[in-house]
């Protein structure tokens, strides 16, 4: 039997937050009221003229740079002409031959191996308006405050064999793009949005297959079902002697599978040609440097920095590197507390845990780094323990109070006192005789016992390690 | 002010535009025309193409197109708000409007 | 003489010594509209009280050509597809007029978005040329240029894409400027052919034209295209003085099949110019043949593109067919634009589909664009011998209505002298140079280098004051 393999190349279109719009001044912002946020230009009334905004190439020069892609120095934009209602001037503004970034690459891991994906390009944009199918007045709506969000549009070359690939890839994607602040990378509102090429051919053939292009992927995990059904069925289709359409599938998300979409237009025929209304841009050496060196530090290289300078795990400083956020807040941490380990502990469990449940990032949480190096602090330094810690989190990320704070409103600083709880342990062992003689004929477990009434006693807030050294002390001395 | 490779290169249009080209054009184009229309259509595309070939005869390998007549480049704007205009003002030149937008035939059947 | 035979220039100066008010003029202009228009029809809608726009100290009635934006106002481009439509905003030059003491009076009839060269193709009815009813008064800012020389109004803005003011100046005995691309601001004015658009003055005289330009020109930040080139008052350029000033021949303007009364005209301007101390250049343009088809799969190619807002979805007329032939989306696109398009606008927008459709972009759109490079290239030689080039601005004066509707070819050819500036991006001048056996006006054109416009006012100045011809008026 035939082996196939999956050829799978990746359109992501990612909207630009900036503040305005990408051609007009109107307010670049989701979820308005429709037609709110719209004016002459973005409308495409007659006689208005598109003027690009300063800051969409700077953000295009960001992503491209990141993707470790050329930046082109000349640089202009075209018309892609076609009819929906969606684009009000019957052409799209955007780039054909000389987009803003070409020739970059991201690198994914494959079964531990690192594997180099290309970009062919990346492209700047603007955005269409958004269609409301209106069931009850069979009609359709158009709000055009979407139309002239700033896109950038990144196209991968069709390296990727596997949905897994491409899932790792779309999170690596999200990850760099997340860190360079130029967008919400948010799939739900639409602001990140993907498309996928998808073929398959005989292994070993060079040629490629006829691609099927899949669309209405709404999250990660869509992108990977959909490649995986469209796989199994183009394979289905040559093994039963048929052959694939180029053609346009709609993902169905609820009935798991894709769904051909009824041609619109008779063919793609865009005839794209130079926009006249914008003039060319070009772009020095050092303009180009300079935003290369004011670019954060990406993920990847922040990743080898805390393995080596703060001798954290791969997989430890792997967690930290996925949320810009937390990674700061460790940094922040290292600097007044030593052990970087036990920072990356809390940070990737208890902090992590109060994020997922409260559905909050972590600047929405009202913790402090020193808060939290002063948390560790006290379970360090005895006075309160490891559980009553991560109980005291979840106060303070509500009430942002301090640990001392709470610690002394709660009451629940540990009994260390020797002589407290000497006296606690003496009534226990006279109590317990059974237990005692069990333990001292080697039944160890039974120590355990002993700890937990010592514990329920002072309620919980004896120094449970105190207790297990006096118990051990007094045992081994009666 | 020929060159006889540079003619060999252009791709000639050995065709008559036919009523399929047409069709495909004012496909494109979102036109509708009847019969009698494309004929004539198709007879003054042709003299009008038959016309511009004229250009062919120039030379033309070496010579960089114009796009923008001037030179220009860089022209931006800063990233900084301009009022919109109100729903009432959007809406208040269109063809049909429901529920603060534009309405459309359904785009979906 | 009549108030509405006055230019501007006359006008501000017998305001200014109080022997006339902005009120006489203005009910004298309107009541000239209420007597010609219906002969001229310059305007779509004849002017009147509702219809014009002013405010207290307004003086000036301007006339605006119908596919330049006036907030509120109907601005339909000649076309049924924009029939009703009002712009919610203010074109830029519209914007300057207001502030500078015009009467706006909206609606001046043209060719279907621009698309002729002889206000035939408009859906409101041709207008007629104010010399003769029975001819063309050009196109497509034939409105502008009737309505200036019926005296309707003081002076006009109309557009140049290929010669669309200084052919109907030329053929209505009028003055007419196509100012350098990216002089006046292009923001409102409905986009024709984006990268060869420019609006400007038709006027009375060469002093009425230095003054609308003052007025209109300037750097524009919401057009891109727009040149941030400081503007001079233009006035300063009405010397009389072109002793030692090059005059460039181009010997492919002039040849057979011009109508012999043109030619005569306009080598006697050039014997006066000669008598002015200016020196002649003789001198070729080689690429002047090649303009007209250059300039049809260009401009083409970007009115197809400009024109696919029209589509019915948000503004203008929508249409769908009696009995339904595809989706209702599809059927409504194609109808609207059927029934809202004229047959010359349907040409011209499949021609540029055409030209920019997959397999044929390099054979004819970017062939032209670099054709349009080596027509641009010969002005740049030429002004390195010359400083103004002269020329019949079109090869015969106006036809009668309906003679070369027919014939698309024939008409494309009557701007082969007009559409080379718009090429080039340069400015041009139309000014009358006397009148043919029929007594239709004959134009003469003066181009000059990029932001040149004072050299090309001062040569028409100096013409235009050793001759009567700007003196005369038509008779209506």
């Amino acid at each position: 039997m035939t082996t196939f393999e999956t050829v799978i190349g990746l359109e992501v279109h990612l909207q630009l937050k900036t503040k305005t719009k990408i051609f007009c001044g109107c307010l670049n912002e989701f979820g308005s009221a429709p037609n709110t946020n719209v004016c002459p230009v973005c409308l495409g009334l007659p006689g208005t003229l598109p003027v690009l905004n300063r800051r969409v190439l700077e953000y295009g020069m960001k992503v491209g740079l990141a993707l470790n892609c050329s930046i082109n120095s000349f640089v202009k934009f075209d018309r892609k002409n076609y009819f929906y209602p969606d684009l009000p001037k019957g052409y799209q503004i955007s780039q054909f031959d000389f987009p803003i970034a070409k020739l970059g690459f991201l690198d994914i891991l494959v079964d531990g191996k690192e594997k180099r994906i290309g970009i062919t390009r990346a492209h700047l944009e603007e955005d269409a308006g958004k269609l409301i199918h209106d069931t009850v007045n069979a009609c359709t709506l158009v709000d055009y405050n979407r139309t002239g969000t700033p896109l950038i549009e990144i196209v991968s070359e069709p390296d990727l064999r596997s949905s897994q690939e491409a899932y790792d890839y779309l999170t690596g994607l999200k990850l760099i793009l997340s860190y360079l602040n130029v967008s919400d990378c948010d799939m739900e509102k639409g602001s990140l949005r993907c498309d996928a090429n998808v073929s398959i051919r005989p292994l070993g053939q060079i040629k490629l297959g006829t691609k099927a292009e899949l669309k209405n992927l709404n999250s990660f995990s869509a992108v990977k079902r959909a490649i995986d059904f469209e796989v199994a069925r183009q394979t289905t289709v040559i093994l039963s002697g048929g052959s694939i359409v180029q053609e346009t599938l709609l993902w169905d998300e609820a009935k798991g599978r894709t769904v051909s979409m009824r041609s619109k237009e008779q063919a793609h025929d865009y005839r794209y040609f130079p926009e006249p209304d914008l003039v060319p841009f070009i772009i020095k050496s050092d303009v180009i440097e300079n935003m290369r060196q004011s670019l954060p530090e990406l993920p990847q290289a922040k990743l080898s920095r805390f393995v080596s300078a703060y001798k954290l795990s791969t997989y430890d400083a792997g967690i930290l590197i996925q949320d810009q956020s937390l990674a700061d807040f460790f940094e922040t941490c290292a600097k007044s507390y030593p052990d970087t380990k036990k920072i990356a502990n809390w940070i990737n469990g208890p902090i992590l845990k109060e994020m997922n449940e409260r559905k909050l990032g972590l600047t929405q949480l009202h913790l402090s780094p020193l808060n939290l190096v002063k948390l560790i602090t006290r379970v360090e330094d005895g006075t309160i323990s490891n559980i009553a810690a991560k109980d005291l989190l979840s106060d303070i990320v509500l009430t942002a109070k301090d640990a001392d704070v709470l610690i002394a409103e709660k009451g629940i600083a540990q009994v260390s006192d020797d002589a407290a709880l000497e006296k606690i342990v003496d009534e226990l062992l006279a109590q317990n005789q059974k237990t005692v003689q069990e333990i001292l004929s080697g039944k160890t477990t039974a120590l355990g016992f002993l700890v937990g009434q010592a514990m329920k006693k002072t309620q919980g807030k004896a120094n449970p390690k105190k207790l297990n050294d006096i118990f051990t002390r007094r045992l081994h001395h009666a | 002010m020929t060159s006889d490779a540079n003619i060999i290169s252009f791709k000639k249009r050995d065709e008559m535009i036919t009523r399929e080209t047409v069709n495909y054009i004012s496909g494109l184009a979102k036109l509708h025309i009847n019969e009698v229309q494309a004929q004539k259509f198709a007879g003054d595309l042709e003299a009008i193409l038959h016309y511009v070939e004229k250009l062919n005869s120039l030379d033309v390998s070496q010579v960089k197109p114009t796009s923008h007549v001037l030179d220009m480049e860089n022209v931006f704007r800063d990233d900084t708000v301009k009022p919109s205009l109100s729903q009432e003002q959007a809406l208040a030149f269109s063809v049909e409007k429901l529920n603060g937008a534009y309405k459309v035939p359904k785009v979906i059947e | 003489m009549n108030l509405f035979d006055l230019t501007a220039n006359e006008i501000l100066k017998k305001i200014q010594c109080s022997e006339l008010k902005p009120s006489a003029l203005k009910a004298a202009i309107i009541e000239r509209n209420s007597l010609v228009n219906p002969k001229t029809n310059a305007f779509i809608r004849t002017p009147d009280a509702v219809t014009i726009l002013n405010t207290d100290g307004d003086v000036l009635p301007v006339g605006i050509k119908d596919n330049i934006c006036i907030k509120g106002h109907l601005t339909t481009c000649g076309s049924r597809i924009l029939d009703g439509f009002r712009p919610p905003y203010d074109a830029c030059v519209v914007e300057k007029l207001r502030g500078a003491g015009n009467v706006i009076f909206g609606g001046l009839n043209m060719d279907e978005f621009a698309f002729g060269s002889s206000c035939e193709t408009s859906f409101y009815g041709p207008s007629r040329n104010p010399w003769d009813l029975s001819r063309v008064p050009g196109g497509s800012s034939g409105g502008s240029a009737a309505a200036v020389a019926a005296g309707q109004v003081v002076w006009a803005l109309g557009s140049d894409t290929g010669g669309s003011i200084r052919q109907p100046a030329s053929f209505c005995g009028i003055v007419g400027l196509k100012p350098t691309y990216g002089r006046v601001s292009r923001y409102g004015l409905i986009a024709f052919g984006s990268s060869l658009d420019q609006i400007g003055p038709l006027t009375k005289d060469v002093t009425d034209c230095a003054l609308l330009l003052n007025v209109i020109g300037g750097f524009d930040p919401r057009d891109s295209t727009s040149m941030d080139v400081a503007v001079p008052d233009y006035t300063q350029a009405l010397t009389k003085d072109v002793k030692g000033l090059r005059i460039g021949i181009p010997k492919e303007y002039f040849i057979d099949g011009i109508q012999p009364e043109v030619l005569t005209a306009v080598n006697k301007a050039i014997e006066v110019l000669k008598g002015q101390g200016a020196l002649i250049v003789p001198l070729s343009l080689p690429h002047t043949e090649y303009a007209v088809a250059t300039y049809y799969i260009v401009a083409t190619a970007e009115a197809s593109s400009n024109l696919a807002r029209f589509d019915g979805v948000e503004f203008g007329l929508r249409a769908m067919p009696s009995v339904p032939r595809k989706s209702s989306l599809l059927d409504m696109y194609e109808e609207t634009r059927a029934q809202g398009f004229g047959n010359e606008a349907k040409r011209r927008i499949m021609l540029g589909t055409y030209v920019l459709s997959s397999g044929y972009y390099e054979a004819y759109y970017l062939r032209a664009q670099k054709v349009r490079t080596l027509i641009k290239q010969d002005f740049d030689k030429a002004f390195n011998e010359c400083d103004v080039i002269i020329s019949p601005t079109s090869p015969t004066t106006s036809f009668k209505i309906g003679e070369k509707m027919d014939d698309p070819i024939a008409m494309y050819l009557s701007d082969i002298f007009t559409i080379p500036a718009n090429l080039a991006g340069i400015p041009a001048i139309s000014i009358p140079c006397g009148f043919d056996s029929a007594s239709l006006p004959i134009g003469l054109q003066f181009m000059a280098k990029p932001f040149a416009e004072e050299t090309v006012l001062r040569a028409a100045y100096a013409y235009e004051q050793a001759t009567p011809w700007h003196e005369r008026r038509a008779v209506l």
